[in-house]
């Protein structure tokens, strides 16, 4: 398999503030990668860091294999035109509708025509189960929810390799924070997308991630596959896996390895 | 390590021959990448063999934007022969479902009424306005009697920020623009007075027309834009982010904790800045006299308050007070109608800037009606 991110030797320091110390990490091919840790542990930064608006201040950050600080404008562009980016609020442009959110970048690429473009933004849509009568709301009219899909739909516009995922389900009910979960699922499976992933929810990362890195201490203590990552004496994957929230959402996964699959009426294959 | 797959994909291609019965092949990645530069020919080219039977089976990749060119070439139905890979068929089951997108805003059909309904429209929005305006002029109002009631809630520490934010900050700029009108003021007025000899009327109208009206205008004007901006775009973005209905719950009113002490800081400040920009102004017409009519500083400021009488200056300190009052309620109730998203944000703040300023000369205007007995000799 081969690397898509590789992060090395990062360091990142606010003031006085340590945030990441000689931190390595790389994302394969293909995989969902899982990063948790606590409050103000520098996930953020981190991803940040990744998709090139923070500044490492030490340290190499390759993403397709091309360095974030010394491409060339032409390359970085090129580059941003094969991931998507699904930030924590959903970073809506409010003064566009639904609608106009997502044929945003597929416009910006000035190669489609409009009917074609109209077509696409709608097949987004559709996938990410909006349905046609929220294409022309602003965002400021959408549920928490509703908002996450769409910026969904609009991160998925370019047919992107890559996906970011910032707190996919924080602020979500358990309903809809599961069926977005399902539908980050089926959408990876047909779109074979390489996903990062930020989240402090458990059922979410247990459901999704191939691999999960935790960031504590300055760095990351421990990365891989779930069943090695709770194994690994730490106090905080102990306080995250073996709290009573944490039993809990390990036994559900346990007692049920493939949870029912959830079918959205609207795009049922 | 990795690099894009856009990198390592192949051209697509449409393969068939001049036969009418022969079949359409298509191979190569049928992609947003590969299809973005080469849109127009392989669309018209698509177009062309739209009747034929048609091979998909070997394409490499294909996605929605590929199938979307195919569907559009098509005329949006399948034709009559086509062999698909399964997956594929899933992609084109989906294209014929989707819908067109709703149009957003319906272009509202023509009408010889159009015209009166518009400015019917502006009227109701004006006096939707002008119920709100009055509406927070009340409310200030009976914060304030309630508040004098209870002077310990009154926002000490507001109104002195608010103070040092909209006039102490502001003293470079109203006396470097104040300096300056001074000095144009001046050598302007010296020309014409040098015409009739009247070189010692320089005195009067520097005086009076500074005192009595530029000075209060040029604070007024310089605060509206720069203070009436910046409460207008704090209100909004507090309104956006919901820190107004956080206040609320908390059973802080909004209008005592923060629409009350912009306009009394501003009642307070705006005179303080009419004084200090009618003293830099006359500064700059006294440097200016003396230059051009040889006018010496002495003479200048001993022949003041003869010719000027004190009450043009409590004028216009008064009109300082109350261009405050309105430039705090104006922006304030702007700030307050913002809806939460950044179009509005912008067009609150240009619209809160442009009726301050207009109110302001419009009250200054009704002050000259109704004072124009008072301080002239």
């Amino acid at each position: 398999m081969s690397v898509v991110i590789s992060v090395a030797g990062l360091c990142t320091r606010y003031g006085k503030q340590v945030i990441h110390r000689d931190l390595d990490l790389t994302v394969l091919d293909g995989e969902v990668l899982g990063i948790v840790g606590g409050s103000g542990s520098g996930k953020t930064t981190l991803l940040r860091q990744m998709l090139g608006l923070d500044q490492p201040m030490r340290g190499v950050v390759k993403v397709f294999g091309y360095d974030l600080q010394t491409a060339s404008a032409d390359d970085l562009r090129r580059m941003r035109r094969h991931w998507g980016v699904l930030f924590q609020h959903g970073a809506l442009f409010s003064a566009l509708t639904v609608f106009d959110n997502v044929a945003l970048p597929l416009r910006e690429l000035r190669a489609l025509p409009e009917p074609m473009i109209a077509d696409l933004a709608m097949l987004k849509l559709n996938v990410v189960g909006i349905g046609a009568e929220h294409a022309p709301k602003m965002p400021s009219q959408l549920s928490g929810g509703m908002i996450k899909r769409v910026a969904l739909a609009r991160a998925l516009a370019l047919q992107p390799e890559l996906l970011f995922l910032d707190e996919p389900t924080a602020g979500l009910d358990p309903e809809s924070s599961e069926s977005f979960v399902e539908l980050i699922n089926t959408l990876r499976n047909e779109l074979r997308l390489t996903v990062v992933m930020i989240t402090h929810d458990l059922d979410t990362l247990i459901s999704l991630a191939d691999r999960v890195a935790v960031l504590a201490d300055q760095r990351l203590v421990a990365v891989g596959a779930l069943d090695e990552i709770v194994n690994i004496r730490h106090p905080f994957i102990n306080s995250l896996f073996h709290g009573e929230r944490g039993q809990r959402a390990l036994a559900a996964a346990n007692d049920d390895t493939r949870p029912p699959k959830i079918v959205f009426p609207d795009h049922v294959p | 390590m990795s690099e894009l797959y856009a990198e390592r994909e192949q051209l697509p291609s449409i393969a068939t021959t001049d036969s009418p019965t022969s079949a359409v092949a298509l191979t190569g990645d049928w992609t947003l990448d590969t299809l973005a530069s080469r849109m127009r020919p392989l669309t018209q080219q698509a177009r062309r063999y739209s009747r034929r039977a048609w091979d998909l089976r070997d394409i490499g990749r294909i996605d929605d934007a590929g199938a979307t060119l195919l569907w559009h070439a098509w005329g949006a139905e399948r034709p009559a022969a086509l062999l698909l890979r399964p997956e594929q068929e899933a992609m084109f089951t989906r294209l014929a479902e989707v819908q067109k997108p709703p149009q957003a805003r319906r272009r509202r059909a023509w009408s010889a009424l159009a015209p009166v309904s518009r400015v019917g429209e502006r009227v109701v929005d004006v006096i939707d306005h002008v119920s709100g305006f009055t509406t927070l002029l009340g409310q200030t109002v009976l914060d304030i009697a309630r508040i004098a009631g209870n002077p310990a809630r009154m926002p000490w520490r507001e109104i002195s920020a608010n103070i040092h934010r909209t006039g102490a900050q502001a003293l470079p700029i109203t006396a470097l623009v104040s300096f300056l009108i001074g000095i144009v003021l001046s050598y302007l007025s010296a020309r014409q007075l040098k015409l009739f000899g009247a070189d010692v009327y320089i005195v009067d109208i520097l005086g009076i027309s500074i005192l009595r009206e530029l000075g209060p205008v040029l604070a007024a004007i310089l605060v509206a834009g720069r203070s009436g901006s910046s409460m207008t775009a704090q209100l909004g973005v507090m309104r956006v982010t919901q820190e107004l209905d956080a206040l609320a719950v908390l059973g802080i009113p909004y209008s005592l904790r923060l629409v009350l002490p912009k306009i009394i800081a501003l009642a307070i400040a705006l005179p303080l800045l009419v004084l200090w920009s009618n003293a830099i102004a006359l500064l700059g017409g006294m440097v200016a006299a003396g230059v051009e009519l040889n006018i010496g500083y002495r003479h200048f400021l001993s022949g003041l308050p003869g010719a000027v009488p004190v009450a043009n200056l409590w004028l216009g300190l008064a009109k300082g007070a109350v261009f405050g009052i309105l430039i705090g309620l104006v922006s304030c109730h702007f700030g307050l109608r913002i809806k939460p998203n950044t179009e509005s944000l912008g067009a609150g703040t240009t619209n809160s800037v442009v009726t301050a300023i207009t109110i302001v000369i419009l009250v200054d205007a009704i002050f000259a009606v109704l004072f124009s007995e008072v301080g002239i000799p």
